[in-house]
């Protein structure tokens, strides 16, 4: 294994400095736009199918609408005062150098129009605040750059004010989808959501066979029969974790890590094939209603199943909706065990479960490898975990650290609530921007070129299904494998000794 | 005459200051916000979150970490500024507050921190290729603006000393509706009508980040999601979604 070979031909040659300032080119992403929605996929989601003619008078009165509706709007509209201080905290800002990609900028393509049409200065002194008119160019370019946000909210971290360039490029998406301009990685996901349950359009025939070819593997491996249940009436525990945990690497290692976990805990649990699937992409359009939606979902599998507790699996973006809004949502929640956080992660109920000693842990199991450990944002930035505040941070280290002898953890200011987002969160996670995600990645990938570096850092895990797909695909344009991004629960389950199982 | 233009300034201006700032803060306290998006780490208890706002108003904790240049000239100029006009109140009271009295010295060296961090932020801003480029022609009118004030209050003390004792007679004439002679020494009118836009113009500026910064939800939500149900009154009126599973699927 060859984790981090500087002279593939690719590879950056020395080990940079992850905030390392780009040289300013304006323009430098113009030209990288993601697809836009087919009527088909912008339709069922309660869109126009396509631009209206009127585009511009509806447009300018969803801007007036939304700041009536979400306070952040329109208070993160009027407060900035162009101080400087997040200017330096984006990653695509610091991977593509386009200064439109600084957060300050970003909002500023909508602050603009908004001070035209709704603040005194913009409408009488329009050059003296920067305030403009609503053209299709305009347009075009809020399509362009708001697309180029991954909402990770690094730079609000850095705000004196707070402001959340997420928030406004959430909102942003929704007024271009209010007239008729959806993107279509994510809408035609939403809308197959809500014909099959989960984002891949995966039938429940097809999950079952899945899950019942993974038991296979599980029983293979360890002698033991570890099952992976699906739809069963009753069952103590519903499980709702990403889709791609059904089928990508190493999103399914994770997934038998929670397997080996609910099975050495003694739980009974199960998955629905009805809600089979955590993602919930209404976030990354900035639509409440369509949000709402995908988690009732989560609700109505729960109460049809007849359940006493959520577990969230690996999933960062759900994992956000899960813990801040699913409440809001899809709430109350009275119909299940109140003495449980609803919903509970996965790092949660493990973390638990090894404090309780229901785990039998060999960490010599995971000794082939020297891990770090990558904080997604949403994870990091837009939940908590556990009974302590910082409990997001803290948990998964723990946790790894229970199973594998070799840690290290990345520079202070690119972990924790400053880590780096992966470069392909926020919807952006689509092919037609893979020249945005490797850019992206830059700040990540060189904080853990450092750690191996320092400290023979091989492998990096993760507890989000977009991060591990994002990672698997740019980690090889960084001199690392493709399996050189892990999952928290892989580790997990490599370490975890079932009772019963055949040692080798 | 001028003094009568510059009472009818002074009231005009302190209304739109007053009224403007009062719509602005009443209009960011009704907006609901649909849903909790406190930045993490958060605080889980409204205890926290007043000792959060309290580090980010005192002490600008997070453009302390965040920015250290930044914070360095934004901290010299709004301490300087706060104790400038704390001072000033000696020229709106008679007796003067003793606690006043007792900052007056400080509230004198304080002028050339507010100008000394100001000219910091607008040599930051023409200086650092990034803020430049997101700078508009209000950003760099506005520092020039307060320094301008900075500038001619501490020429009006240290340099050409003007009849300060008119002067607050003339405001003291204000506050009981009576318009006594302003001296017309050209410091202590530029300095004044300064003020008065200043007054003028931070309700419908970014000047209304003072207030604002108290409704960024992202720093003043408590992190209870899961504990207690937020729900805001637009989204309690959504039409209601089926409960229980309403059809089983194709493919089933």
């Amino acid at each position: 294994m060859a984790p981090h070979d500087m002279n593939t031909d690719d590879a950056p040659k020395v080990v940079g400095d992850p905030f390392k300032m780009p040289k300013i080119e304006c323009g430098a992403s113009m030209d990288t736009n993601t697809y836009k929605a087919a009527p088909e996929h912008n339709e069922p989601l309660g869109f126009p199918g396509e631009l209206l003619d009127n585009w511009q008078e509806v447009a300018i009165a969803k801007i007036g609408e939304l700041a009536e509706k979400n306070r952040a709007f329109q208070v993160y509209l009027d407060t900035c005062v162009k101080c400087g201080a997040c200017t330096d905290k984006c990653h695509y800002f610091l991977g593509t150098g386009d200064p439109k990609n600084m957060p300050v900028a970003r909002q500023d393509l909508l602050r603009s129009v908004y001070r035209r049409y709704y603040t005194f200065a913009g409408k009488y002194f329009p050059w003296l605040v920067g305030a403009r008119d609503l053209t299709k160019e305009v347009l075009d370019e809020w399509y362009t750059y708001y697309h180029q946000c991954s909402q990770c909210r690094r730079c609000s971290v850095a705000c004196p004010y707070g402001i959340d360039t997420a928030e406004i490029s959430m909102a942003a998406r929704e007024i271009l989808d209010s007239v008729g301009v959806g993107q279509k990685y994510c809408n035609e996901i939403i809308a197959k959501l809500k014909k099959t349950g989960n984002n891949l359009g995966l039938n429940p025939k097809a999950l079952r066979a899945t899950l019942e070819d993974l038991e296979e593997d599980l029983e293979d491996e360890t002698g033991v029969a570890v099952k992976l249940p699906l739809d069963v009436q009753g069952a103590d525990i519903l499980l709702i974790t990403p889709s791609a945990d059904f089928f990508a690497e190493p999103h399914i290692d994770g997934l038998l890590g929670y397997a080996k976990v609910f099975h050495a805990a003694g739980v009974s649990w199960t998955i629905s094939s009805y809600a089979s699937e955590a993602a919930n992409f209404g976030m990354f359009i900035g639509s409440y209603e369509n949000m709402r939606e995908v988690s009732w979902r989560i609700r109505q599998a729960a109460k049809d199943l007849g359940v006493k507790r959520i577990i969230f699996g690996e999933c960062g973006h759900a994992w956000r909706v899960g813990y801040s809004f699913l409440n809001t949502l899809a709430g109350p929640f009275d119909f299940l065990d109140q003495n449980y956080p609803i919903p509970q992660h996965i790092m949660e109920f493990t973390s638990d479960a090894i404090d309780d000693g229901m785990l039998k842990i060999d960490k010599s199991k995971n000794d082939e490898f020297v891990m770090t450990y990558h904080d997604s944002c949403n994870v990091a930035r837009g939940s908590s975990m556990g009974r302590q505040v910082g409990g997001q941070f803290d948990l998964p280290r723990k946790v790894m650290k229970a199973v594998c002898n070799h840690f290290h953890d990345m520079e202070r200011d690119t972990i924790r609530e400053n880590t780096f987002c992966c470069g392909g969160g926020g919807g952006l996670l689509t092919d037609d921007l893979m020249d945005l995600r490797i850019k992206g990645a830059k700040p990540r990938m060189t904080a853990l070129q450092q750690v191996t570096a320092d400290h023979g850092v091989t492998h990096m895990a993760a507890i989000c299904a977009i991060c591990k797909t994002q990672f698997s695909k740019v980690m090889p344009k960084y001199g690392y494998e493709m399996d050189n991004i892990m999952s928290v629960h892989q580790l997990v389950a490599n370490a975890v000794i079932l009772d019963g199982q055949e040692e080798d | 005459m001028l003094s009568t233009l510059y009472a009818v300034l002074f009231y005009v201006a302190t209304i739109l200051l007053v009224v403007g700032t009062a719509m602005k803060v009443a209009k960011y306290a009704r907006t609901p916000a649909p849903l909790k998006i406190p930045v993490h780490p958060a605080p889980r208890t409204k205890k926290g979150v007043v000792l959060r706002m309290g580090r980010e108003v005192l002490f600008f904790e997070s453009l302390f970490k965040s920015n250290r240049w930044i914070w360095v000239f934004g901290f010299l100029f709004h301490w300087g500024m706060l104790l400038v006009l704390l001072r000033h109140l000696r020229y709106f009271t008679q007796p003067v507050w003793w606690w006043v009295e007792l900052i007056q010295p400080f509230g004198v060296y304080a002028g050339f921190a507010m100008v000394a961090g100001l000219l910091g932020l607008l040599a930051r801003r023409i200086v650092v290729e990034r803020i430049r480029y997101i700078s508009s022609p209000s950003d760099y009118l506005m520092l020039l603006l307060i320094i301008g004030i900075g500038v001619t209050g501490l020429g009006m003390k240290f340099v050409l000393p003007v009849d300060i004792i008119a002067v607050k007679a003339f405001f003291l004439g204000l506050m009981r509706f009576q318009i006594l002679d302003l001296p017309t020494d050209a410091a202590v009118l530029i300095h004044l009508g300064l003020v008065a836009i200043l007054m003028i113009i931070f309700p419908i500026s970014k000047l209304i980040h003072a207030p604002g910064l108290f409704f960024a939800p992202s720093r003043t939500q408590v992190d209870n999601a899961r504990e207690f149900r937020h729900l805001s009154a637009w989204a309690s009126q959504l039409p209601p979604l089926p409960e229980g599973i309403p059809t089983k699927e194709e493919g089933k």
